[in-house]
């Protein structure tokens, strides 16, 4: 198990640092989650022009770079600290990954490449209502007509789910439950049959939506009936990669707030100066410390495909909701009333540290799962 | 010299002198006398001036084949390590050998019952009175005072000087009437220390270290190296099944240091029997108690793993980052909220100790020594202000004790 980064690794998080402090600074951040999109095309190009992260851990075979989720998460967390809106999670985490898992090899030569070069955008919609994250909660439909197959139900939370070229939908044979009976299908995001409709989120540089499907023609992705441990999988990887995306913003978080601390002047003295200033700090430095080991060491373990993955995954993903939140609140904190105005910059990270706690399952979910896989 | 000589020539010196049938101290006087008990110590004293990265092949050839090094336990490597930095040759002649060989035991006098977080603040008293230091006052806290030979000393000399320049630092014969030594009963019934009372203890002046005046920074070299070996502590437990009369000898010199710490594994909360234990109990199945032992689990987990991100880095070379810092904070939470898990699985049985008890007595004895973790070695709090003013470089404590006459500064009072 690798416990320090290479120093290709670190060569590779200084130039992204670089690059996203440049193209995505705050006011880039503001201006972008007031649009409907939440993302701009041109700026999507530049990003997968100049460094090809779309297609970081996509095979090589299937025009991707072909490195391991430790790069994979050295990207998220930069993007995480960085705050960039752009659809990455949803495209090359979510759907690409989905892809990688479940598709067949035609599928994959067939879909991966546009998405690995940034000109398709795909997303995962798996999650419906009832906010459930695992297969359980999966109602939607799956009817054979003709060797094609037609979609019915709704499904919701979908990341960049309004504007995506191409959607990766998970949906089940009627009459099946749990488990049992589930596929992977591609639709258009232009299908007919398909209304796609942007919510109102709390955190406005993440865009959801609902997705309502009436009788839409999809085409099957792998094999059909056997999507149950592939999107497993998918959702094990991608708490992997928010994990690491949640330490960037919680790490970018702390470090506002001791620059903060060290200018702000009260009673006649820096407030850092104050124990009770200094004590959270080391508090805040512990927590996020003790985050990012989790979240590295299940990127490694993504890396390596160590049994031990779905659980330290989970692990890694509760940890991470819990210091990043935890983070957020004490540098609003630290702020004082400033902390609490529109203009501050701290309320878009709380905002992505509160959506994060609950996307793909919350902490107490999350330490279940861990619970269950170590057999306790 | 390279690693491939290095390993030769300890090796072919392990082979003509490494039996098994040898007293301890015999054994450890030759190996002293050859260099390779202490390699990495200048040659003139007992070292053969080994370069530290060659330090690993000489520990391999002696695991190899179970030779017994230099004693490594107790306070008598703290003294060693001390007296090489800052002692005379006189006393690098008198006290490094047979701490070395194990034949002296040592104790370490710093804390005092006015001074624990703040141990500047000594006020022991030593004062020359004809060709003598005569020592007055109190310490606490002192590991294997009861049976050590020699204690290191701090003590103030001077209440004019500020409180760090008024100090010096002295090796006392701690078999005299002036020096009492009585144990000290901790919240758990364990009385792993000592307080040592001094009356009109006396030192002879040879026995003062570095210059009068000086004793802070010969007492910083001592926390330097017991920080460094903190981690030793765990490993030392390890006692070996071999068989051979030297390594009988071992047995029972480790046997006698360790006694004081064999409530360490409690005090660190034990995570590894909460699983088991919430199985026995059945409250495994209950969700909240779940929670509560993924909880523990994680952060006990995310504590490995960055003790061990800041270890791979120091193998590395590269600069040590703040996850070095944070392993003693970290340790405390997880120590607490272990205990916490311990009872909500223990239920009625946590008011029970002892016989009675589960675990006869393990579990209510973790219950009983978690709190010393975030105390001893440097409280939590004292960690927090490490952290925040030498990693995250915020303003220092402000001090109105440091530059002004020791005399004036406020103390506790002592009855």
């Amino acid at each position: 198990m690798q416990f320090s980064f290479t120093s290709e690794q670190e060569e590779f998080r200084s130039v992204l640092r670089r690059f996203l402090e440049e193209k995505s600074p705050p006011t880039l951040v503001r201006r972008l989650m007031e649009t409907d999109a939440g993302w701009d095309r041109a700026a999507w190009r530049d990003l997968n022009q100049q460094l090809g992260l779309a297609a970081i851990h996509i095979p090589e075979a299937y025009g991707g770079q072909g490195f391991s989720f430790i790069e994979l998460g050295i990207v998220l967390e930069e993007m995480g600290r960085a705050l960039l809106c752009a659809p990455y999670f949803s495209s090359t985490v979510l759907a690409a990954t989905a892809i990688m898992n479940a598709g067949t090899e035609a599928q994959k030569r067939d879909l991966l490449p546009p998405i690995a070069a940034g000109d398709t955008i795909a997303a995962l919609a798996c999650t419906e209502p009832n906010g459930q994250w695992d297969a359980g909660g999966v109602a939607a439909t799956a009817t054979p007509v003709n060797g094609r197959f037609r979609l019915e139900g709704v499904k919701s939370f979908v990341v960049d789910g309004h504007t995506a070229d191409q959607i990766i939908v998970l949906a089940r044979r009627p009459g099946s439950t749990g488990t049992d009976g589930l596929s992977f299908f591609t639709v258009a995001g232009d299908a007919r049959g398909l209304t796609r409709r942007a919510l109102k989120v709390l955190d406005p540089t993440r865009k959801l939506a609902m997705l309502t499907f009436d009788s839409v023609e999809a085409a099957l992705l792998g094999e059909e009936g056997a999507a149950a441990a592939p999107f497993a999988r998918t959702m094990t990887q991608a708490a992997v990669c928010l994990a690491n995306e949640m330490v960037g913003g919680a790490e970018r978080l702390r470090v506002s707030a001791l620059d903060y601390a060290n200018l702000r002047v009260q009673f006649g003295r820096a407030i850092a100066s104050f124990q009770s200033m200094k004590h959270k700090q080391a508090d805040m430095l512990l927590e996020v410390e003790l985050a990012k080991s989790a979240a590295y060491y299940a990127a490694a373990a993504a890396a390596d495909d160590d049994p031990d993955l779905p659980a330290v995954a989970s692990m890694a993903k509760a940890a991470a909701s819990e210091a990043y939140m935890q983070t957020a609140i004490h540098t609003i904190q630290i702020h004082g009333g400033i902390g609490f105005t529109w203009d501050n910059d701290t309320h878009l990270w709380f905002k992505r540290a509160k959506a994060s706690e609950v996307f793909l399952g919350d902490p107490a979910y999350h330490r279940e799962r861990m619970m269950r896989v170590w057999g306790a | 010299m390279t690693e491939a000589s290095v390993r030769a020539e300890v090796r072919a010196w392990l082979e003509a002198n490494w039996n098994t049938d040898q007293g301890l101290v015999a054994w450890r006087h030759k190996l002293i006398d050859s260099g390779w008990g202490v390699p990495t110590w200048p040659a003139a004293w007992y070292g053969r001036d080994l370069p530290a990265a060659l330090a690993p092949i000489v520990e391999e050839e002696f695991q190899r084949i179970g030779a017994i090094g230099v004693a490594k336990t107790g306070i008598r490597r703290l003294a060693a390590a001390t007296l090489l930095t800052h002692g005379t040759d006189e006393q690098k002649r008198r006290f490094l050998k047979r701490s070395l060989s194990g034949e002296d035991t040592w104790c370490q006098l710093f804390s005092e019952p006015g001074s624990g977080s703040d141990l500047a603040g000594a006020m022991t008293r030593a004062e020359l009175k004809g060709n003598r230091w005569v020592i007055n006052g109190q310490k606490v806290w002192t590991t294997s005072a009861h049976h050590a030979d020699w204690g290191l000393l701090l003590a103030r000399t001077d209440w004019d000087a500020p409180k760090h320049q008024g100090l010096t630092y002295f090796v006392i014969d701690m078999h005299q009437p002036g020096v009492q030594v009585h144990p000290l009963r901790q919240m758990n019934g364990h009385a792993s220390f000592n307080q040592v009372f001094f009356t009109d203890a006396e030192v002879p002046p040879e026995n003062l270290v570095l210059d009068v005046g000086r004793g802070w920074a010969v007492a910083t070299t001592t926390l330097m190296h017991e920080r460094r070996e903190a981690d030793g502590i765990r490993t030392w437990g390890q006692g070996s099944d071999r068989v051979g009369r030297i390594y009988d000898e071992e047995r029972a010199e480790t046997a006698t240091v360790m006694e004081p710490y064999k409530w360490y594994p409690q005090r660190a909360g034990r995570v590894d029997l909460v699983i088991e234990r919430a199985k026995a109990t059945g409250t495994i199945n209950d969700p909240v108690v779940r929670q509560e032992i993924a909880k523990l689990l994680a952060l006990s987990k995310s504590a490995e793993w960055t003790a061990r991100r800041a270890r791979a880095a120091q193998l590395q070379g590269k600069p040590q980052g703040p996850e070095g810092s944070l392993g003693k904070l970290a340790s405390s939470h997880v120590a607490r909220l272990a205990a916490h898990v311990h009872t909500m699985i223990t239920g009625a049985d946590a008011m029970l100790s002892g016989a009675d008890a589960p675990m006869e007595g393990v579990i209510a004895e973790i219950l009983i020594s978690v709190p010393a973790g975030s105390i001893a070695g440097g409280t939590d709090e004292i960690q927090r202000n490490i952290i925040s003013e030498r990693v995250l470089g915020m303003p220092k404590e402000p001090r109105t004790d440091n530059d002004r006459p020791f005399r004036d500064v406020p103390k506790n009072l002592v009855v």
